[in-house]
């Protein structure tokens, strides 16, 4: 709650701040740098980036791996998640992140398994 | 003001046991206890989301196909636009609440003030964006058939497969007498839903009149667009039709699956009434700022816990903006 309390690295002491208000402007810079990078990709869609990685077109891992980083900048520096103890960083992302990979995971291997099913069934589901 | 005054802790933000679990407040604790469950929920949604497009992997709508609107550019394509505005507009909001939180350490009122005033605004014109894009998206543009099966289908100009043919120029006008039924004229008191503009006897003779015409089906061929069929393919389909649909609603909609329309509605209509409550929860905050009370309480505690939530906020819209319109 003090003043003084601020972590004021981001990018692993790459970039230090002198204030803490020059960090939230800077991390808004980046935050506003990964979101143009995204809607640019969204709208040229690279035919490059169109082919089948992993299950998933590239572009999409792209995007994926895009949101976590903005997700964990909001947290870390929005969020003063970075000024916290490390326990309490453990508390809530591990708790989300074990959580929410388990139900993708089971989700979407089910959803994935019950359109082969329809693709492959039978029964017409085009009547 | 001076840097002399400290925050420290009053005994009642103290827990029983006298210490601080993580050196985190009471208050703080909660809040992060809130998010982490909130989170949940909303990862709950979006993971279903996830499980109904994987299992309508072939058919699911295109999101730059039904979102691509923007304010005075009327009958212009454009994709992402005006999400990407709203994204701009949220991160912009959180950052002025994280700039209240900031002069809040500092025991700056009259900044916090105006931040917060920022952030509210911020969150208001958020949500009226959104209220906005409900709007397109329950109106439709084009309108769509749908067949026995469930299956949607769109009309597009033969030559330019890219452009949408709307229901109005399809439509052969037949003079018929099925009129809206309202509850008054009825010796049973019941109405019905909305009819729509055209029956679908009109868009099938309309249709075969009109040979530029053909249809676009809701499947999606190998590099990730919609199938459209040929004119004699088309002729052939257009005999299965049995709705006209014009717009969205819970139960069909004009973009496809019939699933989009409801994870749409549920899913943005929660987030946005999760600003909602955050810009009325901002406001209560913004008038005690005003008034004083975290100035004589001596800490704006406060103001940083409905930042949390404003930025849970944010940091579910960044999630929602990827799944719903990027990926």
């Amino acid at each position: 709650m003090a003043d003084n309390t601020h972590k004021l690295e981001i990018f692993r002491g790459l970039l230090k701040f002198r204030s803490n208000q020059s960090k939230i402007w800077g991390v808004l810079i980046f935050l506003s740098i990964v979101t143009i990078i995204e809607v640019v990709l969204g709208i040229v869609k690279p035919e490059l980036l169109m082919n089948i990685f992993l299950g998933a077109k590239i572009i999409n891992w792209i995007f994926i791996i895009l949101t976590l980083v903005k997700a964990y900048y909001i947290a870390w520096d929005f969020m003063h998640l970075r000024d916290e103890t490390s326990g309490l960083q453990a508390s809530v992302v591990i708790t989300l992140i074990f959580l929410i990979a388990y139900l993708v995971f089971i989700l979407l291997v089910e959803g994935n398994y019950i359109f082969d099913v329809m693709y492959e069934g039978f029964v017409s589901w085009n009547f | 003001m001076s840097s002399t005054i400290s925050t420290t802790i009053e005994d009642e933000d103290l827990w029983g046991g006298g210490n601080q679990p993580f050196k985190s407040s009471y208050g703080k604790l909660m809040m992060w206890f809130f998010i982490v469950s909130d989170a949940l929920t909303f990862s709950g949604f979006l993971v279903a989301y996830g499980f109904s497009r994987f299992k309508n992997i072939d058919s699911w709508p295109i999101a730059d196909e039904v979102f691509n609107h923007f304010p005075f550019l009327h009958g212009v394509d454009a994709p992402m636009y005006y999400v990407a505005l709203m994204t701009f507009v949220l991160i912009f909001s959180s950052v002025t609440m994280v700039l209240a939180v900031d002069a809040g350490h500092h025991m700056q009122k009259d900044k916090v003030t105006f931040y917060m005033a920022l952030t509210i605004i911020g969150g208001a014109i958020f949500v009226g964006s959104q209220a906005w894009e409900w709007k397109n998206f329950i109106n439709g543009e084009y309108g769509a058939v749908e067949t026995t099966g469930g299956q949607i289908y769109q009309f597009v100009y033969k030559d330019n497969p890219k452009k949408r043919v709307g229901l109005e120029e399809i439509a052969f006008e037949i003079p018929d007498e099925r009129v809206q039924h309202d509850s008054k004229q009825g010796v049973w008191f019941y109405n019905e839903p909305t009819l729509p503009s055209f029956t679908v006897d009109e868009i099938i003779t309309g249709f075969n009149s009109n040979p530029d015409i053909v249809i676009k089906t809701e499947k999606i061929d190998e590099k990730g667009n919609k199938i459209i069929l040929s004119r004699e393919e088309s002729l052939e389909k257009i005999n299965e039709v049995k709705y006209v649909v014009e717009g969205a609603n819970l139960v069909r909609n004009e973009y496809g699956n019939r699933l989009f329309a409801d994870f749409f509605f549920f899913i943005t209509g929660f987030h946005g009434f999760h600003v909602f409550s955050g810009v009325v929860i901002n406001i209560i905050i913004f008038f005690n700022v005003l008034v004083g009370t975290y100035e004589r309480r001596g800490h704006y505690e406060m103001v940083e816990k409905v930042g949390l939530y404003w930025h849970f906020v944010d940091l579910v819209w960044v999630f929602v903006f990827t799944f719903f319109y990027l990926v």
